[in-house]
């Protein structure tokens, strides 16, 4: 309740997504026009069914894309293509394979111009912070798809972006691997206090990391619901097997259910 | 055996060397045991006796030195050239459409063809050797150039841009590097073709290096010394692309790992 005290109290959200929408050339609509506002320190997660423009529609967040409609705004300036105010984390390895850990981290320090003893102050506090302390001179192609995704979060945060946007990063791990990372950001995210959108398809990392979490429809896309997690932080994973959890799953498991009958046909619409 | 099972480093070693051992015991046995005539087929023996004379007598060396000289001069020019433009084109959609139509056609132009126009031109000095190398040699570079560095992975263009480099930044810290060893790989592989223009040049109109070598001897019909000179060249190549490789393999350690 404190956060939306802060953000009645600040009025400008963080980001403000207006009416924006996708249409390709071909006349597919991605996305229609869908409205969002994220405050300051929120954790949103996107959950939705796979092609139902939640990637498309966090990719216009980064500027990676453009809306054929509607508007976003970054502390109420317009998004006119990619910037290093707003980081992103891919779900495909992104890391520069001819760099190293260390230099990977550095490399908006570097683009920003900052010195280079500066660069590596921040670059080893956050690769500490993802617990890679010792592979700093590693090639990407020598760790883990885990550890990779870690260096790729450390590069995105040493940058210190206003907002931190997540394309299903965990989507490539295994199970195991992927809980471990959820609990690891969760605690970065506890600290650093960051803005995050983070797009995924699984019902309990949307619930688990989430303070937020807004459903998509499946294609065309566009929000459905939004609804708040009622559990506290700091999150501990035992809070996956709560009667709170399992009441927001079987909620959000009979939404996503609908939307992926859908997709595939098996409803009228 | 099986199929796409890896053969040990030491065996791999002994099987490449093997077929050369083959391969001058069948000559061996073709020449010295009589079934092809002398003035056909030199025997190996003879080859290198030949050889040797021409080395130590005949100055073959500063030929040797005059055909690598040419090779590498005009490769050098062609790559100083292409790269750069080939980065460019390869990054830039418009200067691609610009010249990609051309060079596509140009680099089916048999450089060879082009000696008795070059000759014409520069005459049959060093300059005409460098233009049948360059001409044969820059397309293809800036064509292939231009490939990799437009295969470039998206994604890791993408997440440039997202950590805010601009677009020079692009070029220069994603682009290039991220293409590097596939051009340095290519710079490896048109070596080698520059090496078949050289002697081709040579051979028509040169008063030194290892193609006007082997014209002289022809109208000797000394086939020992020709095959001398070609196993020069085969030589020096085989070399090149090792000294090249090793080196690849030197300057992009993180291409190398598995």
């Amino acid at each position: 309740m404190k956060r939306d005290d802060l953000a009645l109290g600040s009025g400008m959200p963080t980001l403000q997504i207006r009416a924006v929408g996708k249409t390709f050339g071909g006349g597919t609509v991605a996305l229609q026009a869908t409205d969002l506002s994220v405050q300051e320190n929120d954790f949103i997660t996107i959950l939705g069914p796979s092609g139902c423009g939640k990637s498309t529609l966090l990719r216009m967040v980064a500027g990676l894309d453009t809306p054929t409609g509607g508007s976003i705004a970054l502390d109420g300036r317009p998004v006119a293509g990619p910037g290093a105010d707003r980081g992103m984390v891919f779900q495909s390895y992104t890391l520069f394979p001819w760099l190293t850990v260390l230099q990977n981290v550095c490399f908006g320090l570097r683009e920003k111009g900052m010195p280079l003893p500066e660069q590596h102050a921040i670059a080893h506090r956050f690769i500490g912070k993802v617990g890679l302390k010792g592979f700093e001179n590693h090639f990407p192609k020598q760790l883990s798809g885990g550890m990779q995704q870690r260096v790729a979060l450390a590069r995105a945060l040493a940058n210190d972006p206003r907002i931190l946007l997540m394309d299903e990063p965990f989507g490539a791990l295994d199970h195991q691997t992927r809980e471990l990372m959820q609990e690891l950001l969760l605690g970065i995210w506890e600290d650093e206090r960051k803005t995050v959108l983070f797009v995924t398809h699984d019902i309990d990392e949307a619930i688990f990391m989430g303070n937020r979490v807004v459903v998509m429809s499946a294609r065309p896309g566009r929000i459905k619901c939004d609804l708040p997690v009622p559990l506290q932080h700091p999150r501990h994973y035992s809070m996956k097997t709560t009667p709170v959890f399992a009441e927001l799953k079987a909620r959000l498991t009979e939404e996503i259910r609908m939307e992926v009958q859908r997709a595939a046909g098996m409803v009228a619409h | 055996m099986k199929p796409l099972a890896p053969v040990a480093p030491g065996t791999r070693a002994t099987l490449g060397v093997a077929f050369f051992a083959v391969f001058f015991l069948v000559w061996a046995a073709f020449t010295l045991g009589g079934l092809v005539p002398k003035q056909f087929l030199a025997d190996p023996l003879t080859m290198f006796k030949s050889g040797w004379t021409l080395l130590t007598q005949y100055g073959f060396l500063h030929d040797i030195g005059m055909t690598v000289w040419r090779v590498v001069g005009g490769f050098l020019i062609a790559a100083a050239l292409a790269v750069p433009l080939g980065v460019l084109m390869g990054a830039y959609k418009p200067v691609e459409a610009f010249f990609e139509p051309f060079v596509s056609f140009a680099r089916y132009l048999p450089a060879s063809a082009f000696i008795p126009l070059l000759i014409l031109w520069a005459g049959i000095g060093e300059a005409q050797k460098l233009a049948v190398i360059f001409i044969g040699s820059f397309f293809q570079l800036v064509l292939m150039i231009a490939v990799s560095v437009g295969n470039t992975r998206r994604d890791l263009v993408e997440a440039a841009y997202t950590l805010g480099a601009l677009d020079r930044g692009i070029v220069t810290r994603v682009l290039l590097p991220s293409s590097a060893p596939e051009i340095a790989e290519t710079l490896r592989m048109v070596l080698g073709w520059a090496w078949t223009y050289v002697i081709v040049a040579e051979l028509i109109g040169a008063s030194s290096g290892i193609g006007h070598m082997i014209t002289d001897s022809q109208a000797l019909l000394a086939t020992d010394q020709i095959i001398f000179g070609i196993l020069v060249i085969g030589l020096i190549g085989l070399v090149t692309d090792f000294a090249f490789k090793a080196f690849n393999r030197k300057l992009f350690p993180w291409a190398q790992i598995r």
